[in-house]
């Protein structure tokens, strides 16, 4: 991990006279008192730069002195120590927003309702990063299976259908209901599975198809479903109401553990009906990010994961090693989508409702962008790649606009051009670091050296 | 498989026929609107086919150009050259010819630079770099769009005649339809002259076969495909103006939807092929006029561009080297 931040940095250092290994040779003790005097500088550089010292001054300290002092990976389970002091600071957000400062050039902090969107985009990324990082196929049309798993939620949990009825364990449900409505939780896993299923479906005819042709192929699929979903008020004339068309399904019903759970757990009953319900759908949105991270790890690491990655180097190695390349990239992208599925669910929760205007092509980019942007492969760049990304879309775009437009007075509407500087990043990133911001090595290496990445039955063809 | 395809076409043949035998003179009509589109498609079609020949690379921004294209003819046809609805028909035809090589030159140049910034520093990396670089590409152009018209709709005079160059029995070809197909035919002739016949054209030919003996051959392999993205651009240029005099407005995203289809015109008829391309546009021309303009039972416009992708997908999985073969152009 340090060595692999450390490439053009020690180049940096070298050329004004600290090479690496005289660094090295500098007592550990001293190195640590260096490295955190650093750290502690930056963070108190950042503070000065907001105007407010005394408690942000503190808290920073605080902070280094906690994350960077220690030698947390020697001590005994110390490797779980910073990420679970994250995932705290994450959880009291909160409570402590209201006491933070306004940031030069961004403003204020993300709002509790944006973090919980930064949180499901998070979801949708890593699950794109199972195909796209680990297995190295292109996916287009990855927006199909998030908003496959929003219409999953609309049509289990909403009143939709309405000449059915069948209330399983759903909160919050109003006299004269109709339709399925099944409890968030369940269908949040059955969102999962359905678009597991359809991404299997999809995957099986398509995922023998050469790189470039499964990402036109896959974006064909994310072009189709909006279709069906806009036309499927009236299914092939028989009137049969499937999506309810460009009107979309909404209301959709929240989450929530029950009166019993209230009652007996002070579990919320209904998240909707809470005077908090940002927060509760943020600590929610916080537990599903933390399933999808611990599925990433585990799964990168398994046989399947190691597959992946070997297919992604060199399809013909790899399949020459006994991979079975189809059932592989098949269960690449079956795991992706059923994280896409899930997040999709969820956000339709969220939000309370499921619309064709879900399956924009520009959903599908934005997302690939987070990808590239953190870096393909790795899962602590793709979360910050998806939580930057969707921090600026909601509300980072608007505020460095006003910035820009109160500073230089110019009268310019920046997040018309959100498109725009998603290219321009997609584009330089590319170009300047394929790996993206913080790079899983592997991934490094092979855009650097460049692989041998011709699709097998080219390797086949090739002698004739 | 292939009795199952059988089957699909055959199934399309009855029910064309039957629309036909219902009205012919309608069914015509509708062809002829089919044939326009298909013009509008091969225009573009054949720059992602050209460009895929070459480089093996789906230019995902080709599409963009084509509404740059579009949008630089609107604006020179009605705001340079001010031609209203009232302009005689000379100064119509000469401001449409001016248009034409303007419109040629900026989108050739603008797709050799995308190709110069944006895909030649990828030449070595793994197939899927420039791709993506492409789709960054095509959002750039769409914001420069948006930032040189704005978000809403460029719309032009109705400038083309809209007369009968014939009418009998109730089969109408119009003086609109006409142009279309007069401004596409020599342009497309005069590809084929510069592939099949110029120095140049075997350049490109020698490069799409094989780039590494092409170099030993002495050919300057990056200035070869620097021209053939000018040359796509020019096709693409083309499709802009026509597409702006026969639909009468774009903007910004009429290039990523055009673009699909164009693409999918291109794989159908067997991309880096170019007769293909032209045969690929004419049938999605012809499918899409028919499904959107047919009375008897007929998807709808609704559902075009689902037809449309979907025979991508079929295509693509299943007869992935188009209708007539060829994976490169070697036959030009």
């Amino acid at each position: 991990m340090r060595r692999r931040l450390s490439g053009w940095w020690w180049a940096a250092l070298g050329a004004v006279g600290l090479p690496h290994d005289r660094w090295l040779s500098v007592p550990r003790l001293t190195r640590r008192a260096v490295k955190t005097a650093i750290w502690l500088g930056i963070g108190l550089a950042l503070v000065a730069a907001f105007g407010v010292w005394k408690t942000a001054a503190l808290a920073v300290a605080a902070v280094v002195a906690l994350l960077v002092v220690p030698a947390w990976n020697r001590l005994p389970y110390g490797r779980f120590f910073v990420p679970l002091a994250v995932i705290g600071i994450v959880v009291a957000y909160p409570y402590y927003l209201g006491s933070l400062p306004q940031l030069p050039v961004f403003g204020p902090f993300p709002q509790i309702s944006t973090m919980v969107v930064m949180m499901i985009f998070t979801m949708m990324a890593l699950g794109l990063n199972f195909v796209v990082g680990y297995a190295g196929l292109l996916d287009l049309g990855y927006v199909a299976f998030y908003a496959m798993g929003a219409y999953m939620a609309g049509w289990f949990a909403s009143n939709q259908f309405a000449k059915q009825h069948l209330n399983l364990g759903a909160v919050g449900l109003y006299p004269g209901w109709s339709g399925y409505h099944i409890t968030i939780w369940l269908v949040l896993l059955m969102a999962g599975i359905a678009t597991a299923i359809i991404g299997v479906l999809i995957g099986l005819p398509t995922l023998r198809l050469r790189g470039d042709y499964l990402a036109i192929v896959t974006l064909g699929f994310g072009e189709i479903m909006p279709q069906i979903a806009r036309n499927g008020d009236n299914l092939f004339g028989t009137g049969f109401n499937l999506t309810n068309g460009t009107g979309g399904i909404t209301p959709i019903d929240g989450p929530g553990f029950g009166n019993w759970a209230q009652a007996h757990l002070h579990l919320p009953a209904n998240y909707l009906n809470a005077s908090n319900f940002d927060s509760l759908y943020l600590w929610t949105s916080i537990v599903l990010v933390g399933i999808t991270v611990f599925c990433s790890m585990r799964l990168r690491d398994s046989r399947v994961g190691r597959a992946w990655i070997a297919i992604r180097e060199d399809e013909t190695a790899a399949a020459a090693m006994g991979i079975p390349l189809m059932r592989t990239k098949t269960w690449a992208y079956a795991t992706g989508a059923f994280f896409g599925g899930v997040a999709g669910a969820y956000y339709a929760s969220y939000k309370s409702g499921a619309f064709p205007d879900d399956f924009f092509f520009n959903i599908s980019v934005f997302i690939l962008c987070m990808v590239i942007l953190g870096g393909m492969g790795n899962i602590w760049g793709v979360i910050f790649g998806a939580c930057f990304l969707a921090y600026l879309d909601r509300e980072g775009l608007a505020n460095v606009g006003a910035w820009i437009n109160g500073h230089f007075h110019t009268n310019l509407n920046v997040p018309l051009y959100e498109f725009g500087i998603y290219g321009v990043i997609i584009v330089v990133v590319m170009l300047f670091r394929p790996e993206g911001l913080i790079p899983s090595q592997r991934r490094a290496a092979e855009l650097h050296e460049g692989v041998h990445d011709d699709p097998l039955y080219e390797a086949e063809t090739a002698g004739a | 498989m292939p009795t199952v395809a059988a089957l699909l076409v055959a199934l399309l043949l009855v029910w064309l026929a039957i629309n036909l035998a219902k009205g012919p003179a309608y069914f015509t009509n509708i062809a002829f609107i089919g044939l326009t589109n298909g013009a509008v498609y091969a225009l573009v079609a054949l720059g992602y086919t050209l460009v895929y020949g070459i480089l093996e690379l789906i230019n995902f921004a080709h599409g963009d150009v084509f509404m740059l294209g579009g949008l630089i003819s609107a604006t020179m046809i009605s705001a340079v050259f001010g031609v209203t609805t009232k302009s005689s028909t000379g100064f119509l035809v000469l401001a449409i010819v001016c248009t034409l090589f303007i419109a040629m030159i900026g989108c050739g140049v603008l797709n050799a630079a995308i190709e110069f910034v944006a895909y030649r520093p990828l030449r070595g990396a793994p197939r899927l770099a420039p791709l993506i670089t492409a789709i960054g590409m095509s959002f750039i152009l769409e914001n420069i769009a948006i930032g040189w018209k704005g978000p809403g709709y460029t719309a032009l005079p109705n400038v083309l005649p809209k007369g009968d160059v014939f009418s009998a029995g109730g089969v109408t070809y119009t003086w609109e339809k006409l142009i279309v197909v007069l401004i596409t035919a020599p342009v497309l002739a005069a590809l084929v002259y510069l592939v099949q016949r110029t120095r140049q054209g075997k350049a490109m030919r020698a490069t799409a076969q094989d780039r590494d003996a092409a170099a030993m051959m002495g050919i300057n392999v990056n200035r070869t495909i620097s021209f053939t993205f000018l040359i796509a651009g020019g096709l693409a240029g083309a499709g802009g103006l026509v597409y702006a005099l026969y639909f009468g407005q774009l903007r910004y995203d009429s290039g990523y939807q055009l673009g699909l289809i164009a693409f999918t015109a291109a794989v159908l008829g067997g991309i880096g092929n170019l007769p293909g391309a032209v045969l690929g546009a004419l049938c999605i021309g012809f499918i899409q006029a028919f499904n959107e303009g047919l009375r008897w039972h007929s998807p709808g416009s609704d559902w075009t561009e689902s037809i449309v992708f979907s025979i991508l997908i079929l295509i693509l999985v299943f007869r992935p080297e188009g209708l007539l073969g060829e994976r490169t152009p070697e036959g030009g």
